[in-house]
């Protein structure tokens, strides 16, 4: 009985993490569809979402903002009321964030990797881990060296009880957003005429060119949506945790890489199920092996995939082309 | 054909032996010897250091590149190779020096092969199943790796590594070469030409600095030989292009894993090399940013170029900590001390703008190899077929005038 708690616990835990891994793994998965380029930023975005989210949030409920803007008191006031006006503070917060972030991931594509598309395939790769080194940076230097401690609206409530394992609300909305924004994600690559654009750009860029798509807006599209995606999984990381910091992108964003291989990289339905996959597993390993080796599970699944699966569990054999 | 041949024998023989070249080689190595004690003897003992360290780095720089820049496998976990080697080397240094004391300072000779064997193994290991991988793929699995030893070393496996807290333990030492009776004659001689207050000091960081640099001479000569070697020239047709080098048949899995497992062997004596210097090992000298360092010292300076890699060494490790050892010891007019923290926090920051700027500016280093430079771009047929097209369009045009309208 003992056992299928820890069990069954492990399992709430990783469903949780996990899909803030697979949120992460998307923003790899689209970015590497349509330009081959692993987007080393990408956890740095992640890590930059949680902190304009907290910014975000710190100006919506502190009463240090609403003593300065005494007309902003009313709204604070309701921001913080249970029920509707913290669901609606959330998605301010959320939604500010996705848009910020997903700028900072346009821009990084404008300058950091559009003037090297026609150049060997390792200076994008060292680009983008100068990127990242500079917002890691920059983060440490002009906002904070510490961790700082991250608010969690949604409180410490039950939602709901299996067996004996509490499952909180918090981590319900997690996963409930998570996996409304896949829907809508995989119904707009889908069957939108944008999305169709971007499968067509990541199937074969000059040709989607030349039947008058616009590949230059296709791959923004693909660096905006990504970062905001991770932006989300970077608030509600921050929420699940209690506490963010500079390098926090680091650990999750080599994760989410895992996740996004192991669904087969460049599909985006295997990098949400492989985060959820890599979530569970990591769950069950810190619970059944040790926390002090958990990350190294993580990184050992990745070679093990990359070596016996390339492709990835959902993804096609990788034929090198000549 | 024959005469050829001689020339070109005499050709050589004469630029190595033009007396120019031997005064050039002289008064580097008298600059070498001479600068340390220089800078000691005017009290800038932070100087030494920083060479020391410059040292190391043009080491681990010169082992990546046989890696990167030679066979062109981009590896982000470099580290783990010198982290292995600084552990492999410490622990069977502590154990030989506690079952067989009598070994003495010969000890540092045992530690240097096992070091060096140790993450020359590792890299065979770890590259027997990966480098079948794309280029991307691999750099991240050799990122996951990195941090996978580092993790191991951190969770003190066996007892072995001593966890966070770093080797050696308390009471033990870290065998140097030749022993630590050399290293406690302070050697003074006061030089009264360059002012009275002037007293050559060997210390420690001299002492280092001199070892390190005759291991890097020795690094310099054997990647030299590698790269102008049959296995040098399989790595560079590797490199250029995988399968027209297979069809001639290079063995790509080997070549490749020769690359790894020496460009590994090289981390290693660097790692022990850096322990030794140190004194003390922990983990956190093995984070993936010092992988990321490594490798933008070999981009700084162009891939695959030994000078480059100097170069790198000196702007990565060196300068930073110059203009921070400076305004650190008060010797920077109107700068305050506490900038050098400043300036120390600073750098991470510009090395990310550079890398991104130096990607887009000057891809190829600030020295790139000549090798290197001659080779076939594929995006040079491209441009070439683009201009061929405007010509075609121009004559066309020529041709048809108002054909547009």
């Amino acid at each position: 009985m003992v056992l299928t708690n820890l069990i069954l616990a492990q399992l709430v835990n990783g469903i949780t993490l996990g899909s803030m891994y697979a949120l992460i793994a998307l923003g790899y998965t689209l970015v590497y569809g349509i330009l081959l380029l692993i987007n080393f930023a990408h956890s740095e975005l992640f890590m930059s979402g949680a902190f304009v989210g907290l910014g975000m949030m710190t100006v919506l409920t502190s009463s240090a903002v609403a003593s300065k803007f005494p007309w902003f008191a009313a709204a604070q006031h309701f921001f913080v009321t249970p029920g509707l006006g913290v669901v609606c503070m959330l998605l301010i917060v959320l939604l500010v964030s996705m848009i910020v972030v997903g700028c900072m991931g346009m821009l990084i594509e404008r300058f950091a990797y559009r003037p090297l598309r026609h150049a060997p395939r390792l200076a994008p790769l060292i680009s983008a881990v100068g990127v990242s080194l500079f917002l890691q940076n920059a983060v440490l230097l002009w906002i904070s060296p510490q961790q700082l401690p991250f608010p969690n609206p949604i409180g410490q409530g039950t939602a709901f009880t299996i067996g004996t394992v509490d499952v909180s609300v918090l981590k319900v909305v997690i996963v409930v957003t998570v996996i409304a924004l896949m829907v809508v994600l995989d119904t707009f690559i889908a069957h939108s005429r944008v999305g169709k654009a971007m499968r067509a750009t990541s199937q074969d860029r000059e040709a989607a060119g030349l039947m008058g798509i616009d590949i230059n807006a296709s791959i923004m599209l693909a660096f905006f949506i990504g970062p905001a995606l991770g932006a989300v999984a970077g608030i509600f990381n921050g929420m699940y945790y209690g506490s963010i910091v500079f390098n926090m992108g680091f650990l999750p964003g080599m994760k989410a890489f895992t996740a996004a291989v192991l669904g087969g990289i460049g599909n985006l339905r295997g990098a949400m199920m492989g985060g959820f996959v890599l979530g569970i597993a990591e769950a069950l390993a810190s619970g059944f092996i040790s926390t002090g080796y958990k990350d190294v599970i993580a990184f050992a699944i990745l070679i093990l995939v990359l070596i016996f699966r390339p492709g990835g569990l959902l993804g096609e054999s990788v034929v090198e082309k000549v | 054909m024959a005469a050829s041949k001689t020339d070109i024998n005499a050709k050589a023989a004469a630029g190595r032996g033009t007396p120019l070249k031997i005064a050039l080689w002289v008064l580097l190595a008298i600059g070498l010897i001479v600068t340390p004690l220089v800078f000691e003897g005017y009290g800038w003992l932070f100087v030494p250091h920083i060479m020391a360290l410059i040292g190391l780095y043009v080491m681990l720089a010169l082992g990546l590149n046989i890696v990167v820049g030679f066979a062109g496998l981009l590896d982000l976990g470099y580290i783990a190779f010198y982290a292995i080697g600084a552990y492999a080397g410490v622990i069977v240094g502590a154990w030989a020096f506690q079952h067989a004391p009598q070994l003495g300072p010969w000890i540092y000779f045992l530690m240097i092969p096992v070091a060096a064997l140790a993450a020359a193994a590792t890299g065979i290991i770890l590259g027997t199943p990966v480098l079948r991988l794309r280029g991307d793929y691999l750099a991240i699995v050799t990122l996951g790796f990195g941090e996978i030893v580092r993790i191991i070393i951190t969770n003190n496996p066996f007892g072995i590594t001593n966890g966070a807290a770093g080797l050696p333990r308390a009471g033990q030492f870290i065998p140097t070469p030749f022993g630590l009776t050399w290293l406690q004659n302070n050697v003074y001689v006061p030089i009264p030409a360059l002012g009275k207050s002037f007293v050559l000091q060997f210390d420690n960081n001299i002492y280092w600095f001199y070892v390190i640099v005759l291991l890097c001479l020795l690094t310099i000569f054997v990647v030299r030989r590698l790269d102008q070697s049959r296995l040098g020239r399989s790595w560079a047709a590797l490199r250029e292009d995988e399968v027209a080098a297979s069809s001639m048949g290079v063995s790509i899995t080997q070549t490749k894993l020769w690359a790894f497992s020496l460009g590994a062997l090289w981390g290693g004596i660097a790692g022990l090399t850096f322990a030794n210097f140190q004194q003390f090992v922990s983990p956190e000298s093995f984070t993936f940013m010092e992988s990321v360092f490594v490798v933008c010292t070999i981009v700084i300076g162009g891939m695959g170029s030994i000078p480059g890699a100097i170069v790198g060494a000196i702007i990565i490790q060196g300068l930073p900590a110059f203009i921070q050892g400076l305004a650190a010891a008060g010797k920077l007019p109107g700068i305050d001390p506490g900038v050098a923290t400043v300036i120390a926090n600073y750098r991470f920051l510009v090395f990310g703008l550079f890398m991104v700027v130096m990607m887009a500016w000057r891809p190829q280093g600030l020295l790139p190899s000549k090798r290197r430079a001659a080779e076939l771009k594929p995006e040079l047929d491209e441009i070439a077929d683009v201009e061929s097209e405007q010509l075609y369009d121009a004559q066309h045009d020529a041709a048809h005038p108002g054909i547009d309208e």
